[in-house]
């Protein structure tokens, strides 16, 4: 079974980083099976983390794993364009459809 | 009671810069942004990173570099040509970058609301661990290409640089200007940095390039108006040339030096005034160059320092006609009196001809300077840029307390003034011309001292003649007419003396 690595970089916790907390969570329960592993990072406590990874905007969640290497930026409240912008509507449906 | 307080309470922030400094009265305001506006290839990224690299190397400030465009190795390579060794100062923790710039690997989408807040806190991060004083942010505009929503943009931009006053430290932001003369800035950044706004021109005059840098406003603190040339040299980077910037106070000796020619002394009153500037204008084989080579010679024999410039003719040349006239350039040179610079005029910009020349002075420190001819440079350059030139280095010179003669070579054989004369001839304290005569089928020499600021000097138009000594003045043309203007008149020698009669010379 294929594993996700995801990291969500927030700058504090501002109710927009609450908002891109659980909307994550969400997608992580309901689309990937709990075969994920997500990773909060407040900028503001590792500022070095987030010059590594050339982190701009906040709320930035990167997908690592699987390939390909995908970001996206803002509070993440359309659950659609999320799955599309992390390429994860293709590995879900056929997730679903093994599961089913 | 206290004093009243000065008009300008800002404190300002010595760039470094060359000249920079002088047309911001000081610097930039310390603890602000400033925004540095300009088209493409106008020196942004060059005025950004002169920035902090004079910070480092005159103050020992810390710089932030943030780069939304370039990747830092571009920058670290493309700065290095003007001496500024990024890399070394990133080990000695005096330069930290903050890479911003796109990453095509990273494909991003944008869902929902954002703000900078990460970048906000690697700025705030490499600030404070290099204790940082000077930030630059080159160049904003890619930011808007990579995220949309152009007023979420501003507003974000405008909490970083609020944020980085909150800090302390003095900013620089570039951004693109489409236009020469047009809207400050694309995507309107000028709306959150209003305060203070520099603009980077490089237009295209005459079909030559012409940089020049306004302060188009500092909030609260006062700065010099208008466009100033500047030019970018290799080893220096940016270097200003505040030209109407310079003031005519410079002191004014009455001590007198000599011409490097008796006769010529003699007409002049008793010889040149030491911080005067001389202008020798004349057609093609008047005696131009030998009268700046007696100027070099006499200098040599009263043992002071020479510096010629010569822009028509090589070295060789130059002291070959020397020889001819009996006068040793060589023996000049080995003594250490006499330095010559031959230069091609299009070799280089007049910029940079005028930096090169600053250069060479502050380094030779001569007494006097000879310019042969000024006018070759006149054709590299546009009227007005041409006239800015002749007043930055009159104005330089005479502040070094140095004697400066420059020849003008004018386009007609007799009479006639060339464009130059007209532009440089109110800057110049003394005017002398050099003039064709024809007179019997034979063309003969003349010479007069047109003006001399500060002193009387003789009226005549005198006959000059040219042997393997050198030059000669002889005696007036008396019965001549129409020599200026370029069409002498044999007048009868009854009608002279009919004329001196009528008006009885003083004192002759």
């Amino acid at each position: 079974m294929k594993r996700f690595v995801l990291k969500l970089y927030v700058a504090g916790r501002t109710p927009r980083t609450e908002r891109a907390i659980s909307a994550m969570q969400a997608i992580c329960e309901k689309d990937l099976a709990s075969v994920y592993d997500l990773a909060v990072i407040d900028v503001l406590e590792r500022p070095q983390l987030a010059e590594d990874e050339k982190i701009l905007a906040t709320p930035t969640v990167v997908k690592e794993l699987p390939p390909p290497l995908r970001r996206v930026v803002g509070d993440l409240s359309d659950r659609e364009r999320v799955l599309v912008g992390l390429d994860l509507v293709r590995t879900v449906s056929v997730e679903q459809k093994r599961n089913r | 009671m206290t004093a009243a307080v000065p008009f300008s309470s800002v404190h300002k922030e010595e760039t470094g810069i060359p000249g920079f400094d002088f047309i911001a009265d000081g610097g930039l305001p310390h603890g602000r942004t400033a925004l540095v506006s300009g088209t493409a290839g106008s020196g942004k990224t060059i005025f950004a990173t002169q920035f902090l690299a004079e910070g480092i190397r005159r103050l020992n400030q810390a710089g932030v570099f943030i780069t939304f465009e370039e990747q830092p190795e571009d920058i670290r390579r493309n700065m290095r040509s003007f001496g500024w060794d990024i890399q070394r100062w990133e080990d000695e923790g005096a330069w930290m970058f903050v890479d911003a710039s796109p990453e095509p690997s990273h494909e991003m989408t944008i869902v929902g609301d954002y703000d900078f807040g990460g970048l906000l806190a690697r700025i705030e991060h490499a600030v404070r661990s290099v204790g940082g004083s000077r930030v630059a942010l080159d160049s904003i505009g890619a930011v808007f290409s990579q995220f949309a929503g152009a007023s979420r943009i501003r507003h974000e931009l405008f909490r970083i640089a609020s944020a980085l006053r909150d800090m302390g430290v003095t900013t620089i932001l570039t951004a693109e200007r489409r236009e020469e003369y047009g809207a400050i800035a694309v995507n309107g950044v000028e709306e959150f940095v209003a305060d203070n706004v520099i603009i980077l021109r490089n237009s295209l005059e005459d079909e030559k390039r012409r940089r020049t840098i306004e302060i188009l406003k500092f909030r609260g603190t006062t700065h010099h108006k208008g466009e100033y040339p500047f030019t970018v040299i290799p080893t220096d980077g940016i270097v200003v040339i505040p030209l109407s910037a310079i003031e005519l106070k410079q002191r004014s000796g009455d001590i007198r030096v000599t011409s490097g020619n008796s006769d010529l002394d003699r007409m002049c009153g008793g010889g040149l005034f030491r911080d005067s500037i001389i202008l020798v204008s004349g057609a093609t084989g008047t005696g131009k160059t030998l009268l700046s080579t007696h100027f070099v010679d006499g200098g040599a024999a009263a043992a002071e320092k020479c510096l010629l410039f010569a822009f028509e003719e090589s070295r060789e040349q130059l002291g070959r006609n020397a020889i001819g006239w009996g006068m040793d350039f060589d023996a000049m040179e080995q003594e250490g009196k006499l330095r010559v610079v031959c230069e091609y005029p299009e070799a280089a910009g007049l910029e940079d001809h005028l930096v090169h020349i600053k250069h060479q002075i502050e380094n030779f420190a001569p007494n006097r300077i000879a310019v042969d001819s000024i006018s070759a440079l006149e054709r590299i350059s546009t009227v007005r840029g041409f006239r800015e030139f002749v007043l930055a280095l009159t104005s330089f010179i005479k502040h070094k307390e140095i004697t400066g003669l420059f020849t003008s070579t004018t386009p007609t054989l007799t009479g006639g003034t060339s464009v130059t004369e007209a532009h440089i001839s109110s800057i110049t304290d003394t005017i002398v011309l050099l003039r064709y005569v024809e007179l019997f089928g034979e063309m003969r020499r003349g010479l007069t001292v047109l003006k001399m600021r500060g002193s009387t000097h003789e009226k005549d138009i005198r006959e000059l003649r040219i042997d393997n000594r050198g030059m000669h003045i002889g005696a007036p043309f008396r019965n001549v007419a129409g020599i200026l203007s370029g069409n002498p008149v044999q007048v009868a020698a009854l009608e002279m003396e009919r004329l001196d009669k009528l008006f009885p010379m003083d004192g002759a």
